[in-house]
């Protein structure tokens, strides 16, 4: 390991139009060694490993590989150097084979023929050395996404890459696929790979990176080893003050405080199996369980958003049928989607249509009152901060935190009782996390209901005061107040107990 | 920070995209085109020669706004148009020895092209949402049997009103209001309301919706398949007006009428700035749209620079370079 970095940034700065994003970035990534780029969301992580992999120019700085400055043209010659960018939404042609995608734009031949047999032998040979074990010539349609992370990761072993770029790797994979993708990153960096990645999770940037850089508002403001500095420091400078108390204060739910939800038997045919549960006023019940235990499915079927049955749903101590979306709004219960980009928010269109569009019927009854859509605007800018450059912004140029906000604003235009949010925080910064846990438990405390579906076992902890565990389908087990723990949920969502074999499936 | 600077609602005047001014800027250009190489193309009698005209395929274009503003097309209105005169032409024959020649059997034709059209629409609507078949393959499939049962209808030759019908019936496309004829009022009238509705009420908001994203107009309570129903059954009622007023000036339905109107309705769309993939519609654009293509037929009629033979072809080429220039302004933008 040399003291030279492989790559670095030398006080880049990169405008978009009159916008400057990045002021004047230092960045240094070393063989051998992992580094975490860590920021609320809008900081510029990526657009500086955009500028890293020459996948952006830079408009002023410079980019230094191994000494020398440089400059790439294109992604073409960052990648010819070595450097190889995975994005986010993986980059890879879901309809080929995972051999075709490894070698695409780069197939190997024998005369004017492919060479079937050495693409064949170097992919096994690539993916041997991520520990991925998917044939070859399965079409990458068919894979998990941690799988697919795997095979961007041997696409690029098989461009030699010596320095690998990883934007939010894990946003889109279980603690267990993580947990596979870290021993690889291991594995790269023990042969003198450098890797850089994003995360949002501070808890795997301690885990497996070496060092990490914050960066805030388009500037570095720390660069340290990783073992000098704990999650709270590491958040601290992200946000630029304390955030230590990520969590409000739970309230205390009195047990006889009236049932706002009663469901008994909910079916939701292939995801979910005879529910039942109860949800009080004041309460945030929390329903954690894998990803596929049919949660967000469970919670879609009783909005009406997807067939299912009932053998009774109450609201308020009244019997209420739910068949389409517009039954459940009616009786004041609200679904926050998981996926704010393909179910939650039209992303060609400007944060007013976005914000009324669920609720359009209290803007006027056949025309719309943009007036009053205007003004419904300016308070969910106020009551949300949301912070966007004009308000005739396109959604999908919001960043996620932004938008996120907007998607919790336009649930909020139908006045929910009963409020279900899905996944409330994923891929956002934890300034906005804040924002938004405040929020819901300020809500539960005005007297809503509210169910939290997620995945991230600290977030329910945090939040819920008591938690459903869901696992194939059914309610495995619920756990309340101190009870509430990791091993606990743990141990309900993996059916410890129950038969073996089922447990190893 | 930022948020105090958009938390004003300001009235923000920019210069009008390109997308807005372009239409306008070809159909400006193409009137002084027009006015140049003939001097009685500003006449009134040609102006309203070009309005009238236009109104068929204009009336029948703010119907295809919405449908493919909601994300649909439809390939069959040319067919359903021809089928529907035939229709309407054999009802009042048969009926003319009974109602005699009056404004009830006139009633009567028109209800019978507006609940043909309605019934045309909401099958191509049931096909396209309830049995979730492509929407071009449905049309296409539509456009076909429209075609050939006008075609069997006419025993493949033309279907002619009665002498005396087509006397009588004559001014409704020839006569009108302060000069004014009623084809023209007609798609004012039809071009004001689709305005109204696809900008300032629910169901256009609900259509950009749809046509923009299915899945966040289904979580936003947003009823995505009846929204779309309602788009092609009103197209169908549109294509029954647009017919309405086609009858009477020729009296006769054939195999041939009717041919290549829906190129002509779907690239007076596009022209006019509606997004070809849904999710962005502009009625107002659609009627520039419209006379731009008229405009286009009548200058070849007028002059002879270019056989009017090839304008089928011009049109053409008009609605693919009208998506390229939609596309190139999405890049950019």
């Amino acid at each position: 390991m040399s003291d030279t970095p492989v790559l670095s940034l030398r006080d880049v700065h990169k405008s978009f139009g009159p916008v400057e994003v990045l002021h004047g970035v230092d960045l240094d990534i070393r063989a051998g060694e992992v580094l975490a780029l860590i920021g609320e969301n809008g900081a510029g992580k990526s657009t500086a490993m955009k500028c890293l992999a020459g996948y952006q120019p830079v408009t002023s700085g410079r980019i230094l590989l191994e000494g020398r400055a440089v400059t790439f043209a294109s992604l073409h010659e960052g990648e010819a150097a070595g450097i190889v960018l995975i994005h986010q939404e993986f980059n890879l042609a879901e309809q080929l084979t995972v051999e075709q995608n490894i070698f695409l734009g780069r197939e190997l031949r024998r005369g004017l023929l492919l060479d079937k047999p050495e693409m064949r032998r170097r992919s096994r040979e690539y993916l041997a050395r991520v520990k991925c074990r998917v044939d070859p010539d399965t079409p990458v349609s068919e894979l998990s996404n941690s799988d697919k992370q795997m095979v961007e990761i041997a696409k690029a072993l098989g461009r030699n890459a010596r320095v690998l770029i990883m934007d939010e790797p894990t946003a889109v994979l279980t603690n267990a696929e993580a947990a596979v993708l870290f021993e690889q990153v291991e594995a790269l960096r023990a042969s003198g790979t450098a890797i850089v990645f994003t995360s949002h999770k501070l808890g795997e940037v301690k885990q497996i990176a070496d060092r990490v850089s914050v960066m805030r508002d388009g500037a570095v403001v720390h660069t340290g080893q990783v073992a000098e500095m704990s999650e709270d420091q590491m958040a601290t400078a992200m946000v630029g003050r304390d955030v230590s108390d990520l969590y409000p204060a739970k309230a205390k739910v009195s047990a006889d405080a009236p049932v706002m939800l009663r469901v008994e038997g909910l079916d939701v045919p292939g995801h979910a199996r005879s529910l039942s549960f109860d949800l009080r006023q004041g309460e945030i019940l929390g329903i954690a369980g894998l990803v596929g235990s049919g949660r967000t499915e469970a919670m879609e079927g009783l909005c009406g958003l997807r067939p299912a049955s009932a053998a009774r749903i109450e609201i308020g101590g009244e019997r209420v049928q739910i068949r389409r979306p517009s039954d459940a709004l009616r009786h004041r219960l609200c679904y926050l989607t998981e996926d704010r980009k393909l179910r939650g928010l039209l992303l060609d269109k400007g944060m007013r249509e976005n914000l009324t569009l669920q609720a359009l019927r209290k803007f006027g009854g056949v025309l719309i009152d943009r007036q009053a859509e205007e003004a419904a605007l300016s308070r969910a800018i106020g009551d949300f901060d949301i912070r966007a450059g004009r308000r005739d912004v396109r959604v999908g140029n919001l960043s996620g935190g932004n938008q996120q906000k907007l998607l919790l604003a336009k649930v909020m235009q139908s006045d929910p009782e009963i409020l279900i949010v899905d996944e409330p925080t994923r891929g956002i910064d934890i300034g906005t996390k804040q924002q938004i846990y405040a929020f819901l438990s300020q809500l539960a405390a005005s007297g809503h209901g509210i169910i939290v579906i997620s995945s991230e076992m600290q977030e329910i902890i945090g939040l819920a005061t008591r938690v459903l565990v869901m696992r194939q389908g059914r309610i495995a087990g619920e756990v309340a107040g101190e009870a509430i723990t990791e091993e606990a949920i743990v141990r309900h969502a993996m059916g410890v107990g129950a038969d073996p074999s089922e447990r190893a499936a | 920070m930022t948020s105090e600077t958009v938390n004003t609602p300001q009235r923000r005047r920019r210069l009008p995209s390109m997308s807005v001014l372009g239409p306008i800027i070809a159909l400006l250009v193409l009137i002084a085109i027009g006015a140049f190489l003939n001097p009685n193309f500003l006449g009134a009698g040609n102006i309203t020669n070009v309005l009238a005209r236009s109104a068929f395929i204009g009336i029948i274009a703010v119907g295809m706004t919405f449908v493919i503003t909601a994300g649909g097309l439809d390939l069959s209105v040319g067919s359903m148009a021809a089928f529907i005169a035939g229709l309407m032409i054999l009802v009042m024959n048969a009926a003319l020895p009974t109602l005699g020649v009056g404004v009830p059997i006139i009633l009567l034709g028109m209800a019978v092209a507006l609940v043909a059209g309605l019934l045309a629409g909401l099958l191509n609507g049931f096909l396209i949402t309830t049995l979730g078949i492509e929407a071009f393959i449905v049309t296409l499939g539509t456009m076909g049997i429209y075609r050939s049962l006008v075609t069997w209808l006419a025993d493949g030759g033309t279907l002619s009103l009665d002498f005396g019908l087509r006397t009588f019936y004559r001014p409704v496309y020839f006569d009108g209001i302060l000069g004014i004829s009623w084809p023209i009022i007609v798609f004012a009238l039809v071009v004001v309301i689709g305005e109204v509705i696809m900008s300032r009420a629910r169901f256009g908001r609900h259509c950009a919706a749809t046509g923009s994203s299915e899945h966040v107009a289904h979580y936003s309570n947003v009823n995505v398949g009846r929204t779309r129903l309602a788009t092609y059954a009103m197209l169908g009622v549109l294509v029954g007006v647009a017919t309405i007023m086609y009858v009477p000036r020729l009296g006769s339905a054939s195999a041939s009428t009717g041919v290549l109107w829906e190129l002509e309705a779907i690239a007076a769309v596009i022209i006019g700035g509606t997004v070809l993939k849904g999710g962005f519609g502009r009625v107002w654009g659609t009627v520039i749209g419209v006379l731009i293509l008229s405009l286009i037929d009548n200058i070849l009629n007028l002059t002879d620079l270019v056989s009017p033979y090839l304008n089928g072809a011009i049109q053409g080429v008009i609605i693919i370079l009208a998506v390229i220039l939609q596309r190139e302004a999405k890049a950019k933008g």
